[in-house]
C-alpha cells in the first residue's frame, strides 16, 4: 500500500493541457488550467467545459430487486426508479445524518451508482453489508468525464446523435467514435450536461474528441466548485456531513412523497419528526453585501448580533459577479431577505439570506 | 530608489526611508483571480512577519505578512474597486502600501532581484 496519490486516465493529458495539479481525496487532479478558475467558470455557463471526474466511484450494483434493497440504506423511491433514470440521492446512518450523497441509476440489466471520491471506502462496504443478494462491482477501468454547459448537446451530439434525446436525469448506452460508453444527462454546475462513463483504453481520445470543439475547454476542480455554489448545491464534507440530516440540508425535495409518509431508511424517524416539527437549523443562501468572500467557518450573526450559524461553503461566485456563500442558521432564522453579519477575521460584514440557486439552473426536462 | 524581494514575495522599492511594497508577479500567479484584497488603515504601525492585509482569490484567502518593521503611510484604494489590477500589474500600479521604515537596516534581511529569482526557480 502506498500513500501517493491516484492518477485517472486524463492525468497525462491534464498536464499536456496545463492543468495546476493538486491532491483531492487522494487524487491527484487539476484546480485549473491555464484559462484560470473565473474563465472556466465563465466558460462552462456560456458555452461548454470539460471536468475529469474518474476520481468518483462508480459502482455496479447487480441482482433482483435493487431498487427495493437500495430503499432500505437511502430516503429515495428507488423501487420505482424507472429504466433509463437517474436520480439524486443519499444514504443516511441510524440518527438521520447523511453518509455520503450519490446518483442513482437504472440501467435495465443493473443499476448504475456514483459516488464521492472520497467516501468509496465507506459506501463500497456499506452497500456489500446491506444489499443482500445484490453483487457490488466498484468499477476501476473506465474514467467518468463530465461536458457541461448551454453547448454541452452540440459538443456531445456532434459525436454522439443519442445524446440530443436525452432528457434531464436520463441514461442510456451509446456509441461514440466506435466506443461503447454510458451516457447521463446530468451533472453539478447548475448547467445542462452529461456525465460520459468511458473505457479507460479510450477515456484521452474521446475526451480529445470533445475539447476539439470550438465551444469546449477544459476546467479543473476550482471552477467545479464556484459553479456547484452558485447553483446551491451541497458539497459532501462541507455543507452535509454525518451529523447534517437532509432536512436540515434542505434536502427534502430529495425524498419522494412515499418515503417521507412510509419511512422505513436508516434515521426515517428523524427526518419525519423534523418535517413534521422543524429542524434545529437549517442551510440556506448567503449573499454578502460587499467584496469580501465569507469562507468556511465564518460566524453568522443575526441583526443583534448573537450567533445564529456558520458558513460551510463561500467563494466569489464568477457569474454572480461577488462573493456567494451557503450556511447553517438557527431555526427561527434564515427567511429570505434577513440581514445577518458575518464576522470575517474579527470584522462584522454586512449580508443577507437569499434563496438558492444564485442563478438560475438550466437543465434539459 | 531600490528593490527587494521577500521570501513571501513582495517587493519593496525604497527611497531613504519611505517604500512602495506589493506583491510580485510570481504571487500573484500563484494566487490566481485576486477578488478581494484587505488592506489595513493609514496610520497603521505594523511589524515585520505581522500580518499587513489579506488577499482573496476565488478559492481561498492569502495573508500578506510584514517583511520588515513600519507605518502605513497611504493605501491603494484602487485596489478594492479593481482587485484584479493585482493580476495585472502586480509590480507597478497595482501597489499595496506605502510605508515608513522604522530601521532601514532590515533591508539587509532581504533579497535582491537576482536573490528572488533563484528562489522562485
Amino acid at each position: 500500500m502506498t500513500n501517493a496519490p491516484k492518477r485517472t486516465p486524463l492525468y497525462d493529458l491534464h498536464v499536456e493541457l496545463g492543468g495546476k495539479m493538486v491532491d483531492f481525496a487522494g487524487w491527484e487532479m487539476p484546480v485549473q488550467y491555464p484559462m484560470g478558475i473565473m474563465g472556466e467558470h465563465k466558460q462552462c455557463r456560456e458555452k461548454a467545459a470539460l471536468f475529469d471526474v474518474s476520481h468518483m466511484g462508480q459502482v455496479i450494483l447487480r441482482g433482483e430487486n435493487v431498487g427495493e434493497k437500495l430503499e432500505a440504506i437511502c430516503p429515495q423511491a428507488y423501487a420505482t426508479l424507472k429504466e433509463g433514470k437517474a436520480r439524486y440521492g443519499f444514504f443516511t446512518n441510524e440518527e438521520g445524518g447523511i453518509m455520503d450523497d450519490l446518483i442513482v441509476s437504472n440501467a435495465g440489466d443493473h443499476f448504475f451508482v456514483v459516488v464521492n471520491a472520497a467516501l468509496r471506502h465507506q459506501d463500497i462496504p456499506h452497500m456489500k453489508e446491506k444489499l443482500e443478494g445484490v453483487e457490488v462491482t466498484e468499477i476501476f477501468d473506465r474514467a467518468l468525464v463530465a461536458v457541461q454547459g448551454p453547448a454541452a448537446e452540440n459538443v456531445v451530439g456532434e459525436l454522439c446523435p443519442a445524446a440530443r434525446d436525452l432528457k434531464f436525469m436520463e441514461t442510456v448506452v451509446a456509441d461514440i467514435d466506435g466506443v461503447e460508453c454510458r451516457l447521463s444527462r446530468l451533472g453539478y454546475t447548475g448547467e445542462d450536461g452529461y456525465e460520459i462513463s468511458i473505457p479507460d483504453a479510450d477515456a484521452v481520445r474521446i475526451t480529445k474528441l470533445f475539447l476539439a470543439h470550438d465551444d469546449c475547454e477544459p476546467a479543473g476542480l476550482g471552477a467545479r466548485d464556484s459553479l456547484r455554489l452558485e447553483a446551491g448545491l451541497c458539497l459532501y464534507g462541507n455543507d452535509i456531513d454525518q451529523s447534517t440530516s437532509p432536512i436540515e440540508a434542505s434536502l427534502s425535495w430529495a425524498i419522494q412523497k412515499r418515503r417521507k409518509e412510509e419511512g422505513g431508511f436508516p434515521g426515517a424517524a428523524r427526518v419525519q419528526k423534523e418535517l413534521a416539527d422543524g429542524a434545529a437549523k437549517k442551510l440556506v443562501g448567503i449573499k454578502p453585501s460587499g467584496r469580501a468572500p465569507a469562507r468556511q467557518h465564518v460566524e453568522i450573526q443575526c441583526a443583534e448580533g448573537n450567533t445564529i450559524g456558520e458558513i460551510t461553503s463561500g467563494c466569489f461566485g464568477p457569474t454572480v459577479g461577488g462573493p456567494v456563500a451557503m450556511g447553517y442558521v438557527s431555526a427561527g432564522h434564515g427567511e429570505p431577505g434577513e440581514t445577518v453579519k458575518l464576522i470575517i477575521r474579527g470584522k462584522a460584514h454586512d449580508a443577507e439570506i437569499v434563496s438558492l440557486p444564485f442563478v438560475t439552473q438550466n437543465y434539459k426536462r | 530608489m531600490t528593490t527587494y524581494y521577500s521570501e513571501e514575495h513582495e517587493w519593496i522599492t525604497v527611497e531613504g526611508d519611505t517604500a512602495t511594497l506589493g506583491i510580485t508577479k510570481h504571487a500573484a500567479d500563484q494566487l490566481g483571480e485576486v477578488v478581494f484584497v484587505e488592506q489595513q488603515d493609514a496610520g497603521d504601525d505594523f511589524e515585520k512577519g505581522g500580518e499587513i492585509g489579506v488577499i482573496e482569490s476565488v478559492k481561498a484567502a492569502s495573508e500578506i505578512y510584514a517583511p520588515l518593521d513600519g507605518e502605513i503611510t497611504e493605501i491603494n484604494e484602487d485596489l478594492a474597486d479593481n482587485p484584479g489590477a493585482l493580476n495585472e500589474d502586480p509590480e507597478g500600479g497595482a501597489w499595496i502600501y506605502k510605508i515608513k521604515l522604522s530601521d532601514t537596516s532590515q533591508l539587509e534581511d532581504l533579497m535582491d532581484l537576482d536573490a528572488y529569482k533563484a528562489l522562485i526557480g
